[in-house]
């Protein structure tokens, strides 16, 4: 009765699956899928190196400073960075006084209530605060940015397909149109107040390239400002806000990684030791 | 419920005498896990994994015990404490990572312990309540799995609770009140977020209780071995203790060597990158996919494109997907052939690892995108996953020819190391 049972089942899912890609592949053949433009013109990341690629790669202290150098001066008008505290910033190699100072002169004041009225005002950030946001809310974000919402950068470089790679390629990739595509799709020109990247995933985005110019920033460290360089800096940065762990976890794990390792070798020949007698010809 | 010349606990220290005389907590012990209970002597690598999922459930509820202590199970805070936990809490990192990461982990050993069984005819008499237990507890976990990948609020968190809970929403009629009563809501929301957690905290000791059965029941006949022929006497087993918690002190060694690399130096790679933007009700990601785990489910739910007559194709989606975890239920009684262990069934072998084969390739299509080819290779390899276990393994069952068994365990052993031996030294013909 089972047996039976089941073939029946068995018959009419296997049938009707068979069916439904006979039918599929008839509409496959007859109609072939168009390409998409994204298909076509959609870019991978470009290669970039850090010096937190490969396993036990950390950061680099000067480029992360840089980096955030430039989210001050350039990245912080739209994009917030909520998960990150000015506190955090004594991992990138300033003191505490550093950071203090960074804190009180941040263009964008915390929110805070008058302590006489009760009303509604701001204040100085403090090392403890989080970075304040640009804006009061997304209405206000999307009403000062041609209705497009910056998004927040703390996790960016984890939300994205090869992140910091993608930050890089994101910054340095705005180009103009490719004949090509107006050529094959005449309906895909990047619409009024768009910007065409073919590393976005659909091609167009609302950021205006931010990083335009070399020299936008100037860099206390020597390091020539280029805008290769400001994205590859930023990048590393947006990194670390995405990742701040990341050294202590790379040295832990080598540390486990080596106790695993003895610890096994100790357990295999435990393991051979108990079963000398009972692995051989009696 | 165990060999006659299994050995007896008999406690020396006084102290273990006098617990062992109000609570024989310790007798149990013996008998379940230590020297009181015998195994067959050739047990292979394969049979590791249960002892080894047994290892990733622990990790899973220390990690998790410890991360629900720093977790606001609140829609408009959820995202943000795992974050905090991410970078304030001292190990915080850690604790989120091995959770993460161990939920993938306790898949993989739970589908080798699976695919074991269906390799070595496990689930056969007399161990079919064995087998019955562990797809319980395969359904516990995957409902625990998916609560949980919930719990950060992410992308993929809200719109996977979205999807999976609107599989109900395609039964007929009730389909609809069922998922608002699931969700708490018409839409993921702090109610559902609410319950999940509550379950989601609450599943593992499920688990953990039908652990016991699943291995009580084991107990009975005791455990299965490569051969599939049944142990005849003391020469066929050793005590479960030392010989196979050593194997298995071993196993867990490679097991934690594995997971360790993942969890320190890439975290991430298992995870989908959208769940690091917190869940947005008015922003669908372009291709919404559950964890790796529930892929060749998936697969099968999206193969079914075209209605059949009344039934729309939605429907029959969910239908076969759970079909095709229920099917295996009725393992034990579509496959009849006598013969266990897919080593002496030459026919059965063939099928079997063509299965893994379309197994693996059901998880390829489950995470692609539904379009072309993806969902036509999906297609075959769904038929064919119903018809291995539906149509084809009882008809091998009945037709093939078995390769004939050795006479028992221990004369399967000396003749394996008869050979190796007699390679390296020369041993004195008995």
């Amino acid at each position: 009765m089972v047996r039976i049972g089941a073939f029946l089942v068995g018959l009419f899912f296997a049938g009707w699956l068979l069916v439904s890609f006979l039918m599929g592949a008839v509409a496959y053949v007859s109609e072939p899928p168009q390409p998409t433009v994204e298909h076509e013109f959609h870019e991978l990341p470009k290669h970039v190196s850090f010096s937190f690629d490969g396993p036990l790669g950390g950061y680099d202290r000067q480029q992360l400073q840089r980096g955030f150098q430039v989210y001050k001066e350039v990245c912080s008008a739209c994009h917030s960075l909520k998960f990150v505290a000015f506190r955090d910033l004594e991992a990138l190699g300033y003191n505490e006084a550093e950071v203090k100072a960074i804190a009180k002169q941040w263009a964008i004041k915390t929110p805070s209530v008058d302590p006489a009225t009760g009303e509604a005002s701001t204040r100085d950030p403090m090392p403890a605060d989080y970075f304040p946001k640009p804006f009061a809310n997304n209405v206000a974000a999307a009403a000062a940015n041609n209705n497009a919402i910056p998004p927040d950068l703390s996790l960016m470089t984890k939300a994205r397909h090869h992140g910091s790679a993608y930050v890089y390629s994101l910054l340095t990739g705005y180009q103009a149109q490719p004949a090509a595509l107006i050529k094959e799709f005449p309906d895909s020109k990047t619409p009024e107040g768009l910007h065409y990247n073919p590393y976005f995933a659909n091609l167009n985005l609302a950021m205006a390239p931010p990083l335009t110019a070399e020299g936008q920033v100037t860099y206390s460290d020597g390091t020539k400002p280029t805008v290769d360089q400001m994205a590859k800096d930023v990048s590393a940065f947006l990194t670390w806000t995405a990742e701040p762990k990341l050294e202590n976890r790379r040295r832990a794990g080598l540390a486990t990684i080596i106790f695993l390792l003895i610890a096994t070798g100790l357990a295999y020949m435990s393991y051979q030791n108990i079963w000398a007698d009972k692995k051989k010809a009696a | 419920m165990s060999f006659p010349w299994a050995e007896q606990y008999t406690p020396k220290n006084p102290v273990m005498v006098w617990i062992d005389e109000k609570l024989p907590l310790p007798r149990l012990a013996y008998n379940a896990v230590g020297a009181g209970y015998p195994v067959p002597r050739n047990l292979n690598y394969f049979w590791n994994f249960g002892v080894l999922a047994g290892l990733a459930l622990m990790i899973q509820i220390i990690t998790g015990v410890v991360l629900a202590m720093h977790y606001g199970a609140n829609d408009l805070v959820a995202f943000n404490t795992v974050e905090q936990t991410m970078r304030d809490v001292n190990a915080g990192w850690l604790m989120r990572y091995a959770h993460a990461n161990g939920a993938s982990f306790f898949f993989i050993v739970v589908y080798l312990h699976i695919f074991r069984g269906l390799y070595f005819g496990s689930y056969k008499a007399p161990r079919e309540m064995v087998w019955l237990l562990g797809l319980v507890i395969f359904l516990l976990m995957m409902a625990t799995a998916f609560m949980g990948y919930v719990l950060p609020w992410g992308q993929m968190s809200y719109w996977g609770a979205k999807v999976i809970t609107g599989l109900f929403g395609a039964i007929p009629v009730v389909g609809e009140p069922i998922q608002t009563w699931l969700l708490g809501g018409f839409a993921p929301g702090n109610a559902s977020l609410n319950r999940f957690f509550s379950l989601h905290f609450l599943l593992p000791f499920v688990i953990a209780a039908v652990i016991m059965l699943h291995i009580w029941a084991l107990h009975i006949p005791g455990s299965s071995n490569p051969t599939g022929v049944e142990v005849k006497g003391p020469q066929d087993t050793v005590p479960f203790h030392p010989y196979y918690t050593s194997k298995d002190g071993f196993g867990a060694g490679i097991f934690l060597i594995a997971f360790c690399i993942l969890l320190f130096f890439a975290p991430n790679f298992l995870g989908h990158p959208d769940n690091y933007i917190e869940a947005n009700p008015l922003s669908t990601p372009a291709h919404i996919v559950p964890e790796w785990y529930f892929w060749p489910f998936y697969a099968i739910l999206r193969a079914f494109t075209v209605d059949f007559f009344f039934i729309p194709a939605k429907l029959l989606g969910v239908l076969a997907m759970f079909a095709s975890i229920l099917l295996l239920f009725f393992l034990p009684w579509l496959d009849t052939s006598p013969v266990r262990s897919g080593k002496y069934r030459p026919t059965f072998n063939k099928f079997f690892w063509i299965l893994i084969l379309d197994v693996l390739i059901l998880g390829y299509c489950g995470g692609a995108p539904a379009e072309e080819p993806f969902v036509m290779i999906s297609q075959v390899a769904s038929a064919y996953y119903f018809a291995h276990f539906l149509i084809i393994l009882p008809l091998i069952s009945r037709f093939e020819k078995p390769l004939p068994l050795p006479g028992s365990i221990t004369e399967a052993v000396l003749a394996k190391y008869g050979k190796t031996d007699g390679a390296t030294a020369a041993v004195p013909a008995e």
